[in-house]
């Protein structure tokens, strides 16, 4: 079967984010990944469409299979012009206590990922992107 | 160090000689695509490889893997091999094929191919040996691409393999109505930490389960990510409306979850599977009755 | 996407579809306040068994409204979480600390019944 193409979702508002997740969701299943790690990935891209439309009001997320010699997998990139992160450290600190739903959730993002990178500057915007692998 | 205007043309008529060599091999490997094919076969058979196939299906896989391996020559590129060998591996493998089998009959075919130019341009030894010049860098990555696709996909199915017998050997139990255990023992890696938090929640829904006990009696140790996994599986059981009771804790890994920062007051944790057991029974509202009692009435 | 809300008895039932947008979310709030204070209801169950994602505003957003809902002297318990979506909560790091979930809407009015004799 062949690996779907890419998809681009336009973030504006918080009904967007849902349609993100949704083809988020669904290009996961048809890569072939179980229902638990669409899962995952439907509520990552969620977390960071979320983050687009509450600190940058708007930006995209891209969606795309990929295909090694070794596995197939997905990445997805959300980016958006807005204020940008001052300090990535500080939005990736993480303890293993639960952080309770507030702020950027990055460190979560990253948790449910197999791949994360992120790219930030004030005032230049961000780009966060996360891959995970059929296993 | 630069390259001069000189050296760069004669390195660029190096390759087209060589893409040229390339397509004057592969009309001749076209051309004499019966006559290769079925000495390749013959020589499989000979070598008693691929014995767990009917000579009409070896046939029709050497077709496929020669019309690959020439195609493969003709286009330079290794795309198309790669998919074509996952394929192959999808199919033989479940047959019993082994690794040595597949590398094998790709060296004998290089072989044949090789023999059949040697007769060809025996008559003039600098043609010969131009044209091995391009054949061989072609022909050893070729079989490298086999061979790799093939390892890597009776690795992936030995890794399938391993998840199921995992899974059939961690069962969780339901021993009452509404009460789940689940007896860890052994070693725990990330991987099957997540297997059996996924194994356990698909239990609580089926089994409507009020309450999991968790024996870790039989863990020797733990890492803080093995813990942390733990301590999600409870916090998830909460989210399907379960108790959870870990029972079985060692001193060790009790300090190693308390470092990675989770109140071990907050946790639900009784010393043994017995006492952890009755606890249970006794938020499902059973009354626990001495055995002795019980055997009178 | 309005949420259906039925009564039962004392209790306000309200069912959660799938696609659920962050002004759905609201919405459903202010809806479940003014019904709890037009039935001076005891308790309300959100199903949440259609959702196949939580993410964090639904999980702060479910925890506002059993917070606003104690207010008015009711309890609030979330039921039929997925097994995946409650995998993918912890992972996230989302708890819903405080907030009572049971397993699907036979157990949640269960939970609520046992509140309400407690409370009386």
């Amino acid at each position: 079967m062949p690996v779907p193409q890419d998809i681009l979702v336009s973030i504006r508002s918080d009904v967007d984010i849902v349609l993100a997740r949704q083809q988020g969701r669904s290009m996961a299943t048809s890569i072939g990944f179980a229902a638990t790690d669409a899962t995952l990935i439907a509520t990552a891209i969620s977390e960071l469409a979320r983050n687009i439309v509450t600190y940058a009001q708007q930006g995209e997320v891209a969606m795309r299979g990929v295909e090694t010699s070794h596995s197939k997998g997905i990445v997805i990139v959300a980016r958006d012009n807005g204020p940008g992160i001052r300090s990535i450290p500080d939005v990736l600190r993480d303890g293993y206590s639960t952080s309770g739903g507030l702020g950027l959730g990055l460190p979560g993002v990253k948790r449910l990922m197999d791949e994360f990178a992120i790219e930030s500057e004030p005032r230049r915007g961000t780009t966060v992107t996360i891959r995970k692998w059929l296993k | 160090m630069p390259t001069t205007k000189r050296s760069a043309n004669h390195l660029q008529r190096i390759v087209a000689q060589s893409t040229e060599l390339l397509q004057e091999l592969v009309s001749h490997l076209r051309q004499n695509r019966t006559q290769l094919r079925e000495e390749w076969a013959n020589r499989i058979t000979e070598a008693q490889l691929l014995t767990a196939m009917t000579k009409e299906e070896l046939f029709a896989e050497a077709t496929s893997v020669y019309d690959n391996y020439v195609e493969t020559l003709a286009t330079g590129t290794f795309e198309a091999l790669q998919s074509y060998s996952r394929n192959l591996s999808e199919r033989i493998i479940p047959r019993g094929v082994e690794t040595h089998e597949v590398v094998g009959i790709v060296l004998l075919l290089r072989d044949v191919l090789a023999r059949s130019l040697f007769a060809k341009y025996q008559g003039d030894f600098t043609m010969l040996n131009r044209i091995l010049d391009a054949y061989e860098p072609a022909a050893n990555r070729i079989a490298n691409t086999v061979a790799v696709g093939f390892v890597q996909e009776r690795e992936r199915v030995i890794r399938q393999q391993q998840e199921a017998i995992r899974e059939l050997s961690t069962p969780v139990l339901q021993v009452r109505e509404r009460l789940l255990i689940l007896p860890i023992i052994g070693v725990i890696d990330p991987q099957r930490a997540r297997q059996l938090t996924e194994q356990l929640l698909r239990g609580i829904r089926t089994n409507r389960a009020k309450v999991v006990v968790i024996d870790i009696t039989g863990v020797a140790a733990m890492d803080a990510t093995v813990a942390n996994h733990l301590v999600q599986t409870v916090e998830a059981s909460r989210l399907l409306g379960a108790t959870v009771i870990v029972t079985g804790l060692s001193p060790e890994i009790a300090q190693t979850i308390v470092t990675i920062g989770v109140d071990l007051g907050k946790m639900n944790t009784v010393g043994d599977l017995q006492g952890g057991i009755e606890q249970a029974e006794r938020l499902l509202g059973y009354k626990v009755v001495p055995v002795a009692d019980a055997a009178s009435s | 996407m309005e949420v259906p809300i039925l009564k039962q008895g004392r209790f306000l039932i309200a069912t959660i579809q799938a696609a659920l947008s962050d002004a759905d979310l609201l919405q459903l709030r202010r809806a479940l306040i003014d019904k709890v204070i037009h039935f001076r209801s005891h308790g309300v169950i959100v199903d949440v068994t259609a959702l196949d994602v939580m993410d964090s505003f639904a999980t702060r957003t479910l925890r506002d409204i059993t917070n606003v809902i104690r207010l008015r002297g009711a309890d609030t318990v979330i039921v039929g979480i997925q097994p995946e979506v409650a995998f993918a909560m912890v992972q996230l790091g989302l708890t819903m600390e405080g907030v009572a979930t049971a397993l699907d809407l036979e157990e949640g009015l269960a939970h609520l019944q046992q509140r309400a004799a407690r409370n009386t």
